[in-house]
This record gives C-alpha cells, sequence and structure tokens, in this order.
C-alpha cells in the first residue's frame, strides 16, 4: 500500500478563485492509500516545494499528488521536488485542476467537484506507480556517413572538425556525388569544381576522416550510440594504399568501349578507370564486366605498365566491422528514368537529352571538352529548348512520373538558359513552364536576369510532342498566355527531369528501420522542428534524401545533421524515458505484431526458455523492447493482443484505474 | 458428400508415419456415432486404420493444434488441411505461431462439412446413424424410419458460404485444386446493417443473452492462440469467468472480436462450435467486411508474411467520423 | 429551476502533445466548457486501448471521446494513424452492436486549437446529453 500525500496548490486565486482548495484537500484526505493532504497558496514555490519535502520525511510518503496547472508546466518541478526528498520522481502525479478546471468552469460548486474527482483519479493512478529508472547506454564517438556527394562531405567535415572520427561510405569509386558532375551552380555562377574539389582535398586530408569508396553497407545492427555496421568493400582489383592515380594503366588499357557513367554514357572509358581527374580517392579501378583479364585471363597489361604494382586481379570483396555512435544517410538523388516520356522522344534522339547530361556537354571537362555540340552530328545548336517540369507535379501521371515539384530545376533551366545565351549569343533559347518556381536567396533576381538581360524566351505552357525529322526536332507546344499552338524546330531539347531517391536509399531504410515517404524520401522526426532527424534514435539526414534540395540548402542541412551528431557524441552515455514499453515475457506470443507498429524499430525478439506447466522446457520467441530506442508512444501496448506489452508510466492498470475513479 | 475418400488420405497418412517422414499425424478420430468426431494425434499407423475418420462432420480446423503439438513432438506431424484451414495455417505462420518446418501440410479439397444441429432441426431426436451419398445425406433414425435430405440444406453456415476452395499453403495437395469463390458472406450483415439501431441492439441482445461463457468460441479460434488471453489475466481490467451482466457478454464478444480484426480468416470455428448457436461469425464478418471498404480487400492468411490491417496505415485513410457516411454523401 | 437537471459523465482520453495541450490552451485563453469532461492523459492517441473506452461505459460514462493530434503531426509519427484504423472499426462496430454512434468520437485537436477543443467538449457534451444516460453499455453492478 502506498503512502500518498496529497497538495492542493490554490495558484493565488487562479485556482482557489473557482476551487474550494480547502474542500478539495479534505475530501482527498479519505482515498484509499493517502496518508496526508494539505493545500498552499503556490506549491510550486521554494516554500511550497519545502513544504513537500518536508511532510515526504515525517510522514514517509511514497507517493505524491499535486493538485495544481498542467503537468506540461510543472510536473518535471514536482518531479525535482520529489527526488530531493528522496523519492523516485516518477512517484509523482499532478492532477491538472488550473488549464482543465478552474480556468475553464465558473461555478465554485461544479469547479470543487470537477477537482476532487481529478485528484481522485491522480490518487488512483499514483496507488498503482511504480519508481522507474531511465536506462543509460554507452556511446561509441564515432560516426558514420553513407554517401559521398556534397551533403556527405559536409556532414563529414563538420563531425571531424569537432574532433569526432568519421567515416564516408561511398558505393562509387570516388567521392564527389552528383556536384561533381555539374559546370556552373545557381546563382553565382561560380564553377561547381572550383568550390566543390577542394573539400573533396580536405576529406582526404583530414586524419578523422576515413573514406571506404567503392563500399556498400552489407548490415546494420544495434541502436542509438551502439550501431554495429558491416560495409562491404568491393574488389577493385587495385590495391588503393599502393596505387599513386599516374593513370599509365588507364591509358594503355585496350577496352576502350566502355560507356563512361560519370559522363551518362556520351563518350567512353577503359575498363580499368579513374572517374575524373580530381577522384577522391585518386585510384583506379578495374570494371570486372569488362575487363579481358577478369572475364577470361587474357591481357594483363595494367598489371605489367604500373610502376607501384598495385593491380591485383585476385582481389576479393572485403568485409570491414565497425562501430558507430550514429549515422547520417546522406544517399541522395539520381533524375528519374525518361523512357516511359515517348512524346519527348528521348530514345528516339541522340539530341534530346536530360538536363543533368546537359550538364556534362557545356562541362570544360566533359565529353565536348566544353564546346556546346549536338551529341549526333557535333555540330553547333542553333535553336534549344528546354522542357520543365519532366516527371515533376505529375498527379495525374503517377506511374510516369512524381507527384511532388524536384524544386531545383526551375534554377538550373534558367542557368543553362543563360549560359547558352552568354557564350552562343546566335542561339534561340525557349524554356517551357508550367510555373517558374524561384523561392531562395538571390533566385528570382537570377531568374530575371536569364529573361531580361539574355532575353530566353520563356513560354508558359507544355510541350506536347517532339518529333525528330531529318536532323531537327519538331517540337509542338502551347503558348497558354497567347492562347495558340506553336511549331519549333529546334536543334536540341533538354528534359528537367524529376528528381527521385537513390535506389539504395529503401534497402537502407529497411536496415535501419527508419521510416520513408511513399516517394521514398526518408522522413523527418518531425517535419517543422526535428527537420534533420530521422524518427529512428540515432540516425539523421543530410541532403536530397530526405527531399529535393539544391546545393545551398543541402549544405546547410548538412551541417545541421552534423550538430546533432555532434550533440549526441558529446555524450558519454545516454539517458532514456523510463515510460517505454515494456513486454511479460511469460504472457507474450512472440506474433510481431507490436514490432509491425513500432514507429521506431525499438521491438525484437528473440528465442527464450520457458518452463512449461508440465516442468519441460520449451524455447518461446519472445520480444525484447530496446530502453535506447523506445520513445513511449504506447502504439504497441494497444496492438499487442494478450495485453503482455504494457506502457511504463501509463500502465493498462493506471489508466483503467483513472477510469474508474472518473466514472465513480 | 467428400470427393477424397477416406482410404486415399489413410493410406497417404499410413505411409508417411511407417517411412519415418513423420512422426505423428492429426486426424479426425471415431466416436460413439459417425458425427461424433475428435481431433486426435495419431502416432500408430494401427490406430490410424482402426480409429482414423473422414466424413462430412471432420469440421474442425486443425491449424491451431499445429502451435501445442508441434511444440511437444520430435520429427514431423502430419496434418490434413481443407481449404479453409490453409488460411489459419498461413495466418499462424505469418505470427510466427509454430515452426514451418515441423509440419507436413497435405491439403484436401472438400465439398463443404454438415452441420449435426441443421440434421437434428430436420429430423429430430432418435439418429441412429448418417451416411452421405450422392442422393444426399441418409440419416437412419430410431422412430421415423430412413429419411433422405439435401446435402445444401443441413451445411454448416460456412460452408454454405464457403468464400474459397482454393489451398494456400500445403507441401503437397491430394485431389483437385479448387477456386476462390465469390460468395454470399457479407449479405446477413449487410441485413443487420440496414435495421435500425434499436432493432440491432435487440437482435444482439437477443443473441449475446444466451452466452454462457463457456469460451468455446474463443478456445476454437486458430487467431485466439494468446499465452494468457485478456479475459483470464486480473491485470488486464477485463478479467471475468463467467458475464453476470448484458454488459459482460457484450465487453466479452466485442473484445474478442476486435482481438482478432484483421487476422480472423473467417474460418467459423466459433460459430461452429458455439453451443447456444450465436452467429458469432457475424461480429467477424463486420469487421472483415469494414476492412474491405474502408481499407481495402484483405482476405487474412491469404499470403504469409502480409501485414494485418490493423497494423498498417495509409496517410488517406478515412476518418472515423466518416465511418456511418453512406456512399456518395 | 430544475433540480435533476441531467449531467452526462463523459471521459476525454487526449494525447500530451497535442489535445492535452489544446485543452491547456483552452484553459489558458478562459474558454468554457461544461465540468461534466473529465480529461485523461495519455501519451498518444494511440495508447487508447478499445478496452478502457468500454470500460468506462461500463462504470457509467455517457461518452468517450479521444483525442489526439491531427493526422501528419503526430509526436511518434504515426501513432494518431494507428488510432484513426483502430477507432474507425471499434466505432462501427459499436453501431453495429446497436449502441448509439454519438456516445463515440475521435477528434483531432492541435495544441494551438484551444478554442476547438472547447467547441468540441461543448457539442459532445450537448450530443450526449441529448441521448441520455448510457443504458446500452452500461454495468447495473456499476451504479451508484
Amino acid at each position: 500500500m502506498q503512502r500518498i500525500g496529497v497538495f492542493v496548490c490554490w495558484c493565488g486565486s487562479n485556482i482557489a478563485g473557482t476551487v474550494d482548495v480547502q474542500a478539495v484537500s479534505e475530501a482527498l484526505k479519505s482515498e484509499p492509500g493517502v496518508v496526508y493532504s494539505t493545500n498552499y497558496q503556490y506549491m510550486c514555490s521554494q516554500a511550497g516545494q519545502d513544504m513537500i519535502i518536508e511532510a515526504v520525511k515525517e510522514h514517509n510518503l511514497s507517493g505524491i499528488v499535486v493538485c495544481s496547472c498542467s503537468p506540461r508546466m510543472h510536473e518535471a518541478t514536482f518531479r525535482k521536488t520529489a527526488a530531493a526528498a528522496g523519492l523516485n520522481p516518477y512517484m509523482v502525479e499532478i492532477a491538472n485542476i488550473r488549464e482543465q478546471c478552474s480556468w475553464v468552469h465558473k461555478d465554485m460548486l461544479t469547479g470543487t467537484e470537477k477537482a476532487i474527482i481529478l485528484g481522485k483519479a491522480a490518487v488512483a493512478k499514483v496507488n498503482l506507480n511504480t519508481p522507474l529508472i531511465p536506462g543509460e547506454s554507452p556511446v561509441t564517438k564515432r560516426a558514420l556517413v553513407i554517401g559521398g556527394g556534397i551533403a556527405g562531405i559536409q556532414t563529414a567535415l563538420d563531425i571531424a572538425d569537432a574532433g569526432f572520427p568519421v567515416d564516408i561510405v561511398e558505393t562509387k569509386p570516388t567521392i564527389g556525388g552528383k556536384m561533381a558532375q555539374l559546370d556552373k551552380t545557381f546563382p553565382t555562377l561560380d564553377c561547381a569544381a572550383c568550390i566543390l574539389t577542394p573539400k573533396m582535398v580536405d576529406v582526404a586530408q583530414n586524419d578523422k576522416i576515413r573514406i571506404f569508396s567503392y563500399s556498400e553497407i552489407e548490415e546494420i545492427k544495434g541502436f542509438v550510440g551502439n550501431f554495429d555496421v558491416t560495409i562491404k568493400k568491393k574488389a577493385r582489383f587495385v590495391k588503393e594504399e599502393i596505387c599513386t592515380g599516374c593513370g599509365a594503366c588507364v591509358e594503355k588499357c585496350p577496352m576502350k568501349k566502355i560507356p563512361n557513367e560519370f559522363n551518362l554514357g556520351m563518350d567512353n572509358r577503359r575498363a580499368i578507370y579513374i572517374p575524373f581527374a580530381q577522384a577522391v580517392p585518386k585510384v583506379a579501378t578495374i570494371d570486372p564486366s569488362a575487363c579481358n583479364m577478369l572475364k577470361n585471363g587474357k591481357c594483363g597489361i595494367c598489371s605489367k605498365v604500373c610502376a607501384a604494382g598495385a593491380i591485383d586481379y585476385t582481389q576479393k570483396d572485403e568485409f570491414v566491422n565497425e562501430k558507430y555512435g550514429a549515422i547520417v544517410v546522406a544517399t541522395g538523388f539520381n533524375p528519374i528514368s525518361m523512357d516511359k516520356f515517348d512524346e519527348y522522344a528521348y530514345n528516339q534522339s541522340k539530341d534530346v537529352i536530360t538536363s543533368l547530361e546537359f550538364e556534362r556537354l557545356t562541362n570544360a571537362a566533359g565529353p565536348t571538352a566544353g564546346k556546346l555540340l549536338r551529341p549526333s552530328d557535333l555540330e553547333h545548336p542553333h535553336t534549344i529548348v528546354f522542357v520543365q517540369c519532366v516527371g515533376s507535379r505529375c498527379a495525374s501521371c503517377a506511374e510516369k512520373g512524381k507527384e511532388y515539384c524536384s524544386k531545383i530545376c526551375c534554377m538550373y533551366t534558367a542557368k543553362h538558359a543563360m549560359l547558352v545565351r552568354d557564350k552562343y549569343p546566335d542561339t534561340e533559347v525557349y524554356v517551357f513552364y508550367i510555373d517558374v518556381r524561384t523561392p531562395g536567396k538571390n533566385f528570382d533576381e537570377f531568374y530575371r536576369r536569364a529573361v531580361e538581360e539574355y532575353g530566353v524566351k520563356y513560354i508558359k505552357g507544355m510541350v506536347g510532342k517532339v518529333t525528330p525529322e531529318g536532323n531537327k526536332l519538331k517540337v509542338r507546344a502551347s503558348d497558354l498566355i497567347a492562347g495558340k499552338q506553336l511549331n519549333i524546330d529546334a536543334d536540341l531539347v533538354v528534359l528537367a527531369a524529376a528528381i527521385e531517391p537513390d535506389k539504395s536509399a529503401r534497402p537502407l531504410a529497411t536496415m535501419l528501420t527508419a521510416s520513408m515517404d511513399t516517394n521514398d524520401f526518408f522522413t523527418e522526426a518531425h517535419p517543422k522542428l526535428r527537420p534533420v532527424e530521422s524518427p529512428t534514435a540515432g540516425v539523421f539526414l543530410s541532403g536530397a534524401c530526405q527531399g529535393p534540395k539544391d546545393i545551398p540548402e543541402t549544405v546547410s542541412q548538412a551541417s545541421a545533421a552534423a550538430s546533432k551528431v555532434i550533440g549526441l557524441l558529446c555524450k558519454d552515455k545516454l539517458t532514456g524515458n523510463p515510460c517505454i514499453a515494456s513486454p511479460n515475457e511469460l504472457m507474450c506470443n512472440g506474433c510481431s505484431t507490436c514490432e509491425n507498429v513500432c514507429p521506431y524499430g525499438a521491438i525484437t525478439y528473440i528465442d527464450k526458455e520457458f518452463m512449461n506447466h508440465d516442468r519441460t522446457k520449451s524455447l518461446r520467441r519472445v520480444a525484447q523492447v530496446n530502453p535506447a530506442v523506445c520513445q513511449g508512444c504506447g502504439a504497441c501496448t494497444v496492438a499487442c493482443m494478450s495485453g503482455a506489452m504494457d506502457l511504463r508510466g501509463f500502465m493498462n492498470t493506471q489508466i483503467c484505474a483513472e477510469v474508474d475513479a472518473i466514472c465513480r | 458428400m467428400q470427393k477424397i475418400t477416406r482410404d486415399v488420405i489413410l493410406e497417404k497418412a499410413i505411409s508417411m508415419l511407417q517411412s519415418g517422414e513423420v512422426s505423428a499425424v492429426l486426424g479426425h478420430r471415431t466416436g460413439e456415432f459417425s458425427y461424433d468426431v475428435t481431433p486426435s494425434v495419431f502416432t500408430d499407423a494401427q490406430d490410424l486404420k482402426a480409429n482414423f475418420v473422414w466424413n462430412d462432420f471432420c469440421g474442425a480446423n486443425f491449424s491451431k493444434y499445429l502451435i501445442s503439438k508441434t511444440k511437444k513432438l520430435e520429427g514431423k506431424i502430419l496434418v490434413f488441411l481443407k481449404p479453409c484451414d490453409t488460411y489459419s495455417f498461413n495466418q499462424l505462420l505469418t505470427e510466427h505461431r509454430f515452426e514451418r518446418e515441423k509440419v507436413y501440410a497435405v491439403g484436401i479439397p472438400c465439398e463443404g462439412m454438415v452441420d449435426i444441429a441443421k440434421v437434428k432441426a430436420e429430423i429430430g431426436d432418435g439418429i441412429l446413424s448418417i451416411e452421405s451419398t450422392d442422393a444426399g445425406v441418409v440419416v437412419e433414425t430410431l422412430y421415423d424410419g430412413t429419411k433422405t435430405i439435401a446435402f445444401e440444406d443441413v451445411l454448416l453456415e460456412r460452408c454454405a458460404n464457403c468464400k474459397s476452395k482454393k489451398h494456400v499453403a500445403y507441401d503437397e495437395l491430394l485431389g483437385d485444386e479448387g477456386e476462390v469463390i465469390d460468395s454470399n458472406r457479407f449479405d446477413e450483415v449487410e441485413r443487420l446493417e440496414a435495421m435500425t439501431p434499436d432493432e440491432r441492439f435487440a437482435f444482439w441482445q437477443g443473441e449475446l443473452s444466451r452466452c454462457i461463457r463457456c469460451n468455446a468460441c474463443r478456445d476454437v479460434c486458430p487467431a485466439c492462440t494468446c499465452e494468457k488471453c485478456v479475459f483470464d489475466n486480473p491485470n488486464s481490467g477485463v478479467e471475468n469467468k463467467a458475464p453476470t451482466t448484458s454488459f459482460e457478454e457484450k465487453m466479452f464478444h466485442i473484445i474478442r472480436a476486435f482481438h482478432v480484426a484483421g487476422r480472423c480468416t473467417d474460418c467459423g470455428e466459433c460459430s461452429r462450435v458455439c453451443p447456444q448457436n450465436i452467429p458469432l461469425h457475424l461480429l467477424n464478418r463486420k469487421f472483415i467486411k469494414d476492412i474491405n471498404t474502408f481499407y481495402g480487400e484483405y482476405q487474412a492468411g491469404e499470403v504469409e508474411g502480409s501485414r494485418a490491417p490493423l497494423v498498417d496505415y495509409t496517410l488517406e485513410d478515412l476518418e472515423a467520423e466518416d465511418v456511418f457516411k453512406k456512399e456518395g454523401e | 429551476m430544475q433540480v435533476n437537471e441531467y449531467k452526462p459523465l463523459i471521459v476525454a482520453f487526449c494525447c500530451n502533445w497535442c489535445s492535452y495541450a489544446g485543452a491547456d490552451l483552452a484553459g489558458n485563453n478562459r474558454l468554457n466548457y461544461p465540468a461534466d469532461v473529465k480529461i485523461i492523459r495519455v501519451p498518444c492517441s494511440c495508447r487508447v486501448n478499445p478496452m478502457f473506452i468500454l470500460r468506462a461505459f461500463q462504470r457509467g460514462a455517457d461518452g468517450v471521446i479521444i483525442c489526439g493530434c491531427h493526422p501528419g503531426d503526430c509526436h511518434y509519427t504515426s501513432g494518431n494513424y494507428y488510432t484513426r484504423r483502430r477507432m474507425a472499426l471499434l466505432f462501427s462496430m459499436l453501431d453495429y452492436l446497436g449502441i448509439e454512434r454519438e456516445r463515440t468520437r475521435l477528434e483531432w485537436v492541435s495544441a494551438a486549437e484551444g478554442a476547438k477543443f472547447a467547441a468540441t467538449m461543448n457539442d459532445f457534451v450537448q450530443t450526449v446529453a441529448a441521448l441520455g444516460e448510457n443504458k446500452r453499455l452500461e454495468d447495473l453492478r456499476c451504479k451508484k
């Protein structure tokens, strides 16, 4: 039996004006378990708190009910008071007789009556309270960043700058991501490589950062502060630590006709290759699907020409196991496939290209060395049509495109149009758009410059059909403002393809038990207030894996994610919320229902031996709640048919007792 | 009348038992009357030959027995599953209630099972024997000679409204595979929905007040497999042994139906075993119908590992208040 | 003045993060609603077990209302989506058993919607008061 003390607060006249506090403390005296009941002007004041501490000692109280303002206001205060009195802080319950009683009722009689009932409910609950102790878990002071684009790079640099070791895992042979493929960046038109490659070098030279390039995440176990990750380093058949990146092997490799992914297949690379000149790590990689030596054992030239002796045809995939305290997802985006957009003739004509391909065409390091030439005949195009929103904002054609706005296309199209007009003033440039969206610092000014200073022809309307005819592309479009059909003979058509999360994101989310939206973007813990955290504790989001973003936004989110990671890694141990789910193993069916509703992946199962009624033993699958991960929502407790899962601090019996007290 | 004969099933059972592939067979054991059969575990071929039954009264859903039987047994257990049983079988696998490797499941076709209560209602007392023939169910009685009733007239409710003759899980199939049936199983639910609340209340009051809380529905239900039932747990707040008030009758059946909602395969065992003939399946079917209407067609047990509707959601789910909006409103 | 004016007993389950805060805001703004409403705080609307609702009716409640964060705003990201399904099915079942559908309600009330909280409670109390005492889910043993 508890020994409960009841403390009724007047809150000056805030409560005492509508509630007869004396009557309330009198009435609650006779409740089961109550051994002491009093009232005082300001319970939250130092004098009030001292009064509670005094009473706990004098009456040997085991539980406290404070009838006062909302627990959202002073629950923490009174829990501290209880702790100061030597009680477990979770032996305190608050009856909210201010916000939910005295302030909303005018009549003293009804106010008092209700306050007594609320007090009774709190007493009934405290009678069933048990001391709760928050769990503690250690923190591994190392972070993992998945994805080595600008988001991953910035996050890693910031974390390393705070003094914590970071590993970057990147599937490609080099870090750099999409930004490395870009030519210029809006709205300043500085070159992407000029601002990105120094950062890549910083990463390479930072002794806190390890780069696992050409690597994938194989397995993730554990939870916040204690992730256990297996990284698969794919065999690149080149000893990374020895290769000097001189490129002699690449030059001599006889397999010359392999489509170059970095230039989106617009030119060729060798079977052994370095994606681009500023690659980090600058190490060659052999493509096993193209290399003659690996396919049929005939060749071996690269091995002969390598002065460092770095080539190793026998290399195998290697698995590295490492522990991390925090994981940052920075898996980025890709343009969607244009295969389903037959109307734009993407698959019929080489001169219909995506915007990313256009970036490579205008890039000095690209397939045309920066000269804007049509892919089909390497002629200079005189009429270029840009089509916006290809697959974006595509609510009615969800099977082809995406419902959302890809956000970056308006700006990069303005950039492309401006660059063309700047370098080749003889070129006519049309941009077809639904809306032009330019919210961002200096963004609208940038777009207006494209229209006003560079004479780009912006036409509100959509392109209906592109038909290749001879060496021209017949573009049929509508001009919604002029209300007429347009026919343009174009030399080059550039499609602003919608962007979608990288395909690796979905399996990764499963491994992380992190949630995703229907478009496979990672969900943030709160859309406004916790935008860089995943609902899964210890997992953070950086860049376009969370939603379409441009570079400035990506970098700020990357730094924000880093600061959250640093905040976590600074702690020596994590203290959890003790009001969490806890399963009664004897009643658990092991049915996985609770696991299915848990938004945090806090529930796992083990096979445990139990004694049967006939004294034999058998194994049973039972649920385990990870106290470091559970946030205490209680979804599992209702999903659990047998009632094996209960929520500490809000137990079934406690809530039932409150119901009973109110309905009594 | 069943298309697959006892001999075919028995031969399979004996051969697997004798070869040692399985160490036990789950089947029906003979009783005093042909309609009086009991689920039983056979471990001996002689016992099988003498006492194994397969007839129109072998309605029991064996999937639930696998939970306790696979735990106790060394080796595999052979079970014969009717199409409807296989849905429960899958559902239990989804919920990890037994180990798949410990079971050898043989799918057998079923033509529907006979409800002895319906036969008795038709014939009266004094039944000496019942035999199914192509002509119908032939009943020999003590007082009134031999009578023949049409098979369709005495089918169990769940069989008259059979949802599927297709097996959704098995290791081996004996006989022909059937199809999923477009049944009228929701007609009765719709009839109740069309009533006024007062009429519905009176209907259920009449039905549920007959409940004697024997727990047969719970004990037979393949979705009610909790290690400890909330109704037996003094800490659950709903524990009770017998309904002393009309509230507790309702409470028991509402909670039970809610607990199996989205997991109930509509096997109909609850209504089959109810000694008070309460149409309990109408509660479960209401949930099934609602789930189908609100959240899209879902058949529990159809696909192993599928996510039950109550542990799932979409952002566009209807609001609770819209439940009562008729179409077009 | 009528002496025996019927006062319904209403149990309101409010989630800690939105609706309970919404109720607090109603208080801060001194928005009146009947004292018949008694609030029980739960971490999330998804903590509300149908058994709690039935128990409230058993013990004499005339109406039960569950309040949670608006869809998409759940503090725990998805709790209220589960609540929405559970309550939709439960309410439909209660109606199927002939129990007045107006006695149960699920409302989304955000921490900013103090006015909505008060309005909702006023409306709910009125609706339940019009129905009169809960007879169909009462337990005579629990009568005073």
